[in-house]
């Protein structure tokens, strides 16, 4: 108890105890993740008093108040930058009001990276001139919702992380082989038969409506994947006739493969399906997967046999999964949807539109580069994940692997460089749900976030940006993010769960 | 009515639920199918499970003591366990599960110990009483036993299992250095141990990147070797809550002070204990292992240990001599001289036993016993009969041959080396090591009755609050079933369904236990 009652603005008592006890350092930020394109910063420092402070709309801002996405973002920014505020605790000697002109939710996120917090629990930011855009406009993590299921809150919690990070694409591959948890209006049955569960396991319309627009306030697109025609095996439980079945000499074995190209029922239902799943989606992009279709199931049947043959197509069976392709993604365009497929789909054939974006996840550096190199060749936009499966551990600090890559390094023209829309860290599910997701993505896909983000020469030290990593790390964890460590050492406030 | 006795259970058990994973024509995935030991984990030395299902209520249901039991409700680790495994089985059901009006089969679970003198208020220990094993494993098994209808109703199928483990030590090693862990995170894998019957937790407590122990005798250790010291130290409250947890559930707490190396943190709140080193003929600045030639430093470890044995009540601590690096101590002058007062000649490694040598006796006059990484014991230290061998270097081969060198020379030992549970790769690793086993070395039945067991280690690099537990488990529990199982239990397939069903009830019972592979659980994590 204290018998003189502190004004709002003056120097409570026990402050001047604690100055014994606590080091006084100058402190300031070490950096801000990813790094803006110019950035200076001076020691001139302002206080910032959480109880004066708020956000205004500069004059020449195109967005005015009434602007939901911002005035959201700026309360949540508030908490994120005064993380212990707690009304009348603090005081300050000035009162500071910070005018400050923001076009992106992005400006939102430097600016609260700048602000530090002294050991008496006051906020400080320094007088910093930043100049500051994305070096690629697609920066984006895959999550793997049908290898595990990831409950609607583990993806929320990842949409906020991706913001810290400043990724703008969340690819929701929703659907694959071992379940189905989309649930779908028209076709109800594709998860109340494909999910691990009917009831627990699956995403309903508002789910999917609550991470769009969770993901809309935070400045991210949501782009759906649903891949076909394999990794299809859950899909075939809640709809009959849509794989295609597998044959042991003469007799159905029982097991089905990929997708059913040679029946026009196939088309009809994914016509139907994609409708759907377009006016569900809002985002102008819908990834169509595309991936690693085995042929033996195909050459098993008859009925497929006796397509190919009435087709043309001879034995070869790319041109069958060409044909399907093709008319999938016809089916898009009709939609006004713009397609992203694997980049199978681009080494297989090459009818496909010219604004299709080929998705390139395969290889070691020196495959991938020649991909880039070919595929842009063509005139196609590419996206890169293949360095980037976030999916695969090994020991130690592997994020440095991923700091390092060079998306723009293969052999082309300026013209084709321009073509590389951006990257993508993918994060598989086998191994993967909500008890270890979010240690597992963070931070490690903050450093190809950097890399996709910021200036590729300022930011090749990989060294350099170990320090600045690991400050922003700790930022995550004073956020809630339950990032991982990338070495020994501690944070002012660690984790609190378990 | 169910007997429950110290040795021999009396218990039902059903073909649990069963989960169909897709099978993928493409790919060579694991299936799950449902094992004939349903989730049972570690498996028991003797199960035999019938097709007579039980049914649970959990508003009638009661674990109560059997009357002829030595132990009874004034035993508080028996009520607390009791407490406890009730919640763990109907903890999530027993909401929407009521009305006293349902039909329940099975309403009384009966413990009975038949140990004469059953210790209720003593800590668990090494030869500790079979009785204290079985009555944790026992009711760890019951519980697991015990599975969910369709109607979400608990069930139990009649079965009789006669349990006991292969190894007295079944460790898991948690590094509080490297990266400090907040209380909450031991409690809760001391809490995850319990479920794996795992008995020891070894606390590697400090080592060179931070010292969080606050000790009465020298508190400047953490206010200056600690992270910070006051948020990322251990007070003595802390520490005595640690043990009472994990004494509640059958864990030993042995705790590791390690030296002479690994040590550095030491320095900062201790002058003169580390050794200076010398760059030419001037001090450095930087500092060395433990500085083994002064009596100033034997007057400390005198004190300090003294102070660590009664802290810690487990009658074996941990003193650590791996890795020793030499060359700060063959850079400083007065080392150079003593070494040539004690004619070692240039052999470092006489020095370095010369101080284990030393530290042995002090621990000893405290009437402990030691564990030592192997280090200890290839440098040829003269060690006491009871010294416990720790072994954690080398490839398969080396590991195999140290265990046969340190049985032959009769110690008693435990392996670690292949369960660096730190080192991580893609894919399901747990297979790795569940097919390691302690005593698969050359050697005769008496060195192989020499293992006493052996150790998870997770160490602090890469590890902290955010990832340890995902990271640990279920992983562990792959240790723990060789530990704890019969060296026959080698069947990867039935392990793969069992350890499934039993990452689930991890999962279930709040732990975030990681996914051997593409599945789900009917309870998924809900900490996100």
């Amino acid at each position: 108890m204290f018998e003189v009652m502190s004004g709002r603005y003056t120097f409570p008592k026990y402050n001047l105890v604690l100055f014994f006890f606590l080091q006084l350092g100058l402190q300031s930020v070490k950096g801000v993740w990813p790094l803006p394109q110019s950035f200076t910063i001076s020691s001139e420092r302002y206080p910032l008093n959480p109880q004066a402070f708020y956000f205004a709309y500069g004059k020449q801002s195109a967005a005015q108040e009434g602007c939901s996405v911002l005035d959201e973002a700026f309360k949540r920014y508030f908490s994120l930058i005064f993380p212990d505020y707690i009304s009348g605790r603090f005081y300050s000697e000035a009162i500071f009001i910070l005018l400050y002109t923001l076009c992106l939710s992005t400006g939102l996120e430097t600016f609260s990276q700048l602000v530090y917090q002294e050991d008496f629990g006051s906020y400080f930011v320094n007088k910093t001139e930043i100049e500051d855009f994305p070096r690629f406009q697609f920066r984006g993590i895959l999550l793997d919702t049908s290898r595990h299921y990831l409950p609607v809150r583990a993806i929320l919690k990842t949409l906020d992380a991706m913001a810290f990070s400043k990724f703008n694409v969340f690819h929701w591959h929703i659907v694959d082989d071992p379940s189905f948890p989309y649930q779908s209006r028209t076709f109800p049955d594709l998860s109340a038969k494909g999910a691990f569960h009917p009831m627990t396991h699956i995403y309903t319309q508002s789910d999917v409506r609550r991470v769009i627009s969770y993901a809309r306030m935070r400045g991210i697109r949501v782009l759906p994947e649903f891949d076909s025609p394999g990794h299809t095996q859950s899909w075939g439980k809640g709809q009959s006739d849509l794989l295609t079945p597998c044959y042991r000499g003469s007799t159905p074995s029982g097991t089905f493969g990929p997708v059913n190209p040679a029946l026009p029922s196939t088309y009809k239902f994914m016509a139907t399906l994609f409708k759907e799943v377009s006016s569900v989606f809002p985002d102008s992009y819908i990834h169509l997967g595309g991936d690693e279709v085995n042929f033996s199931c195909w050459k098993s049947n008859p009925d497929v046999r006796a397509f190919m043959q009435k087709m043309g197509f001879g034995t070869d069976f790319t041109k069958l999964e060409a044909y399907y392709m093709e008319n999938i993604v016809n089916i898009t365009t009709a939609l006004n949807k713009t397609s992203i497929v694997w980049q199978d789909v681009f080494d297989y054939h090459e009818r496909i539109p010219k604004d299709t974006v080929l998705h390139i996840w395969k290889g070691d550096p020196a495959s991938y580069e020649a991909e880039l190199s070919r595929i842009t060749k063509a005139g196609y936009r590419v996206l890169l994940a293949a360095p980037w499966y976030i999916n695969h551990i090994s020991y130690g600090q592997d994020w440095r692997n991923y700091y390092t890559v060079q998306p723009l390094n293969f052999s082309g023209t300026e013209e084709q460089k321009k073509l590389v829309i951006g990257g993508e860290v993918c994060m598989w599910g086998e191994y993967v749900d909500a008890t270890n997701l979010t240690p597992r993505l963070w931070p490690r896909a903050s450093a190809a976030a950097e890399r996709l983000w910021s200036d590729e020469k300022q930011t090749s030290n990989v060294d350099k940006a170990f320090p600045r990593l690991q400050d922003f790390r700790c930022k995550l964890l004073r956020r809630g993010i339950q990032a991982e460590p990338l070495f020994v050492g501690h944070c002012k406030h660690e984790y609190q769960g378990v | 009515m169910l007997k429950f006795a110290s040795l021999l259970l009396a218990l039902s058990f059903c073909q649990g639920r069963q989960h169909h994973n897709i099978n993928n024509d493409d790919e060579v995935v694991p299936v799950f199918q449902a094992s004939k030991y349903s989730s049972l984990w570690p498996l028991p030395q003797k199960v035999q499970i019938s097709e007579i299902s039980f049914k649970l209520s959990g508003t009638s249901f009661k674990i109560v003591d059997a009357k002829e039991s030595s132990a009874g409700s004034s035993c508080s680790i028996l009520q607390s366990a009791y407490r406890r495994y009730y919640e763990y089985m109907f903890g999530s059901a027993k909401k929407q599960w009521g009305g006293k009006n349902r039909r329940a089969d099975l309403t009384e679970l009966h413990v009975w110990i038949t140990s004469p003198d059953s210790e209720c208020d003593a800590y668990p220990g090494v030869t500790s009483d079979e009785s204290c094993e079985s009555f944790y494993g026992g009711l760890e098994t019951f519980s697991q036993l015990v599975y969910e209808d369709e109607y979400g109703a608990k069930n139990i199928n009649s079965s009789k299992i006669s349990d006991f483990p292969r190894f007295a030590h079944r460790g898991v090693l948690l590094d509080s250095s490297r990266h400090f862990l907040p209380i909450k995170v031991i409690l809760a894998n001391l809490e995850t141990m319990a479920m794996n019957k795992i008995n020891v937790f070894h606390w590697h407590i400090v080592d060179d990147q931070s010292f969080p122990y606050l000790s009465r005798t020298f508190p400047q250790l953490s206010q200056q070797g600690a992270y910070h010291p006051y948020t990322h130290v251990y007070t003595p409250a802390d520490v005595k809550m640690v043990i009472e947890f994990a004494r509640l559930r059958g864990i030993r707490v042995i705790p590791e002070f390690d030296t002479p190396g690994h040590t550095q943190s030491w320095g900062k709140g201790q002058t003169d204990l580390l050794t200076p080193c010398f760059s030419g003929s001037k001090p450095s600045g930087t500092f060395g292992p433990v500085n083994p030639i002064l009596n100033t430093t034997y007057d400390f470890m005198t004190q300090f240990f003294k102070e660590v044995s009664t802290v810690f009540p487990d009658t074996y601590v941990h003193l650590g001599g791996d890795e020793v690096d030499f060359t700060c101590w063959k850079s400083n002058p007065d080392i150079q001289k003593f070494m040539e007062q004690q004619q070692f000649g240039e052999d470092y490694s006489k020095l370095e036993s010369f101080y284990i040598q030393r530290l042995l006796d002090i621990v000893s006059t405290t009437q402990k016993g030691y564990l030592i990484w192997q280090e200890v014991f290839d440098n040829g230290v003269k060690l006491k009969a009871d010294t416990l061998i720790h072994v954690w270097k080398g490839n398969q081969q080396q590991y195999q041959n140290e265990m046969a060198n340190v049985t032959a020379s009769g110690y008693q030992t435990l392996l670690s080396t292949p369960w660096y549970l730190n080192r991580i790769s893609y894919g399901q690793d747990w297979q790795g090591f569940y097919k390691a086993d302690p005593q698969d070395f050359k050697g005769t039945d008496e060195q192989k009755k020499l293992v006493i067991g052996g150790e998870a280690c997770l160490w602090g690099e890469y590890v902290d609050a955010t990832n340890l537990t995902p990271r640990l488990w279920p992983r562990a529990s792959a240790v723990a079933e060789r530990l704890w199982s019969a060296s026959n239990v080698t069947d990867i397939d039935d392990a793969f369904n069992r350890l499934s069903l039993h990452r689930c009830r991890m999962v279930e019972r709040g732990i975030p236990a990681e996914p051997l592979f593409s599945s789900y659980c009917p309870h998924e994590y809900k900490g996100v």
